[in-house]
């Protein structure tokens, strides 16, 4: 599989996601900076990668802060040359109606979803050299719609936005950005919203076409796909990890 | 990343040159048998050459279901299995506006880039779903899912390409076979037409990159669309254009 080099920096790394990635990353060579809103799950990741043989540091911050996501892009700087960035941190949120959704709920959910990766990408897009490479956790939830989810759903199509314009203003300088589409995903968010749903009656998310969910694992591997040489003209544009439900 | 492929059949139509050929590279050189299948079996033949390990050549007009399903019966024969495939022949069109469209050109290019696949998925998804496994990866295009001037034949058959990728993923999905689509920008192949050909500058500023794909960086994510990386991956459109759609 293509090496990595560099530092890696991957928000949110305390998650399902975050964690396989980053280790998955590590594995590959990178030198990950594991950014997480919690200390200690940042340090879990970053411990873990470590007690594997590989190269981590964890980073505690609240991404939808300017002067933290500055912090931690300063961070990675003094690591190394930063070669990639996970812009993935991201909440689910609270699961009403239109009608029902507080505005806290749909702020607090467009805080970390769309601030966030826009304060990263902000932040670490002038630190970076050509060659590097940009993924934005997106979701299935950026190309289609699911009831009593608008903040969630309205928060994943603008990261998809985000994503085309960022990689128009830096394909000049060789660098790409790209989006994974995760569909749902085992793990903490998707407890969550199963519990959600059913608690204000809604249909549980549908399972896959292949079966089953997708593992962290599976959006691991796309990730190191875009983040690697492998896909070095592919920019500005939307991976889709989810078991064909996209194509529905 | 040598042996990703190990132990895997995998057979590429339009082999014989540009996407196609760097694809049957990309798998030999991963290790895995190849069949490189061509309407023109000089050119596939010249690429067989080329690859390491096991390789056969076949020569197949993808328009013609019954030489599509012998190419098919004869790599398993040869080979004892087909675990990837790469629906990869296409043509272009002649360059003018709907209205002026010839039948017979958009007969031709419908044939080959439309009813092609589909001939090929008949005999691919035949081996691969009782077998239970399987990817399958269509070759599609940026025109897959935008248009351009005076590419009316290419660009339906393409968006075709991405509604018969979909289709196909979710009959097949839960069998253990898989279905993608890649969507190339413009890439420097024998493909480009030459009226393409004769304005490249402007061609390549059309991708936010500033210049066009390589065969091998399409084989790249033709590779990772057919490994074990992309397991959860199917239906899907990838698109390998340097920008061209985000813009």
């Amino acid at each position: 599989m293509s090496e990595l080099s560099g530092v890696v920096v991957v928000t949110g790394a305390g998650g399902d996601i975050g964690r396989t990635t980053s280790a998955l990353l590590a594995g590959r060579g990178a030198q990950v900076l594991a950014v997480d809103l919690a200390v200690d799950a940042a340090e879990a990741t970053a411990g873990e990668i470590r007690a594997a043989g590989g190269a981590a540091t964890a980073f505690a911050a609240d991404v939808t802060d300017p002067d933290q996501v500055t912090a931690y892009a300063r961070r990675a700087a003094e690591l190394g040359p930063i070669t990639g960035f996970f812009n993935n941190a991201g909440i689910e949120g609270r699961v009403a109606p239109l009608g029902q959704m507080t505005v806290e709920s749909f702020d607090a959910v467009m805080a970390v979803n769309v601030r966030g990766v826009f304060l990263g990408l902000s932040a670490l897009l002038p630190l970076m050299a050509p060659g590097s490479a940009v993924v934005n956790t997106a979701s299935s939830g950026g190309l289609r719609g699911t009831a009593g989810m608008a903040a969630y759903v309205a928060s994943k199509h603008a990261v998809i936005g985000l994503t085309k314009v960022a990689a128009l203003e830096v394909a000049e300088r060789g660098i790409r950005v790209n989006a994974v589409c995760p569909s749902a995903v085992e793990g903490r968010m998707m407890d969550s919203l199963d519990e959600q749903r059913s608690a204000v009656g809604l249909p549980a998310t549908p399972e896959d076409r292949m079966g089953r969910r997708a593992s962290p694992g599976d959006i691991a591997r796309a990730v190191g796909f875009l983040l690697g040489p492998e896909s070095e003209f592919v920019s500005g544009t939307t991976l889709s990890v989810d078991g064909a439900r996209t194509a529905a | 990343m040598t042996g990703r492929f190990d132990g895997s059949v995998a057979l590429v139509t339009g082999a014989g040159s540009g996407i196609g050929a760097a694809c049957a590279r990309m798998f030999a050189g991963a290790g895995a048998a190849v069949v490189v299948a061509d309407r023109d079996l000089a050119a596939a033949a010249s690429v067989a050459e080329s690859l390491p390990g096991a390789v056969e050549v076949a020569e197949v007009d993808v328009r013609d279901p019954g030489q599509v399903a012998t190419m098919v019966a004869r790599t398993v024969e040869t080979f004892g299995s087909l675990d990837v495939a790469v629906n990869n022949a296409g043509i272009s069109n002649s360059g003018v506006p709907i209205h002026e469209i010839s039948r017979e050109d958009w007969e031709r290019v419908r044939a080959v880039n439309f009813d092609g696949v589909f001939h090929c998925l008949q005999s691919e998804l035949r081996v691969m779903v009782p077998n239970g496994r399987g990817a399958i990866v269509n070759v599609a295009s940026v025109m897959g899912t935008v248009s351009g001037r005076g590419v009316g034949a290419y660009v339906a058959s393409k968006h075709g390409v991405v509604g018969l990728t979909r289709a196909a993923a979710m009959d097949v999905a839960g069998s253990g076979v898989r279905v993608n689509a890649v969507g190339p920008g413009f890439v420097d192949t024998p493909l480009l037409s030459p009226v393409t050909r004769g304005d490249i500058d402007s061609v390549a500023a059309n991708h936010p990159v500033g210049r066009l794909g390589t065969p091998e960086e399409i084989a790249a994510v033709v590779g990772f669309l057919a490994s074990a990386d992309a397991s959860f991956v199917t239906g899907a459109l990838y698109l390998a254009d340097g920008g061209y759609t985000a813009q």
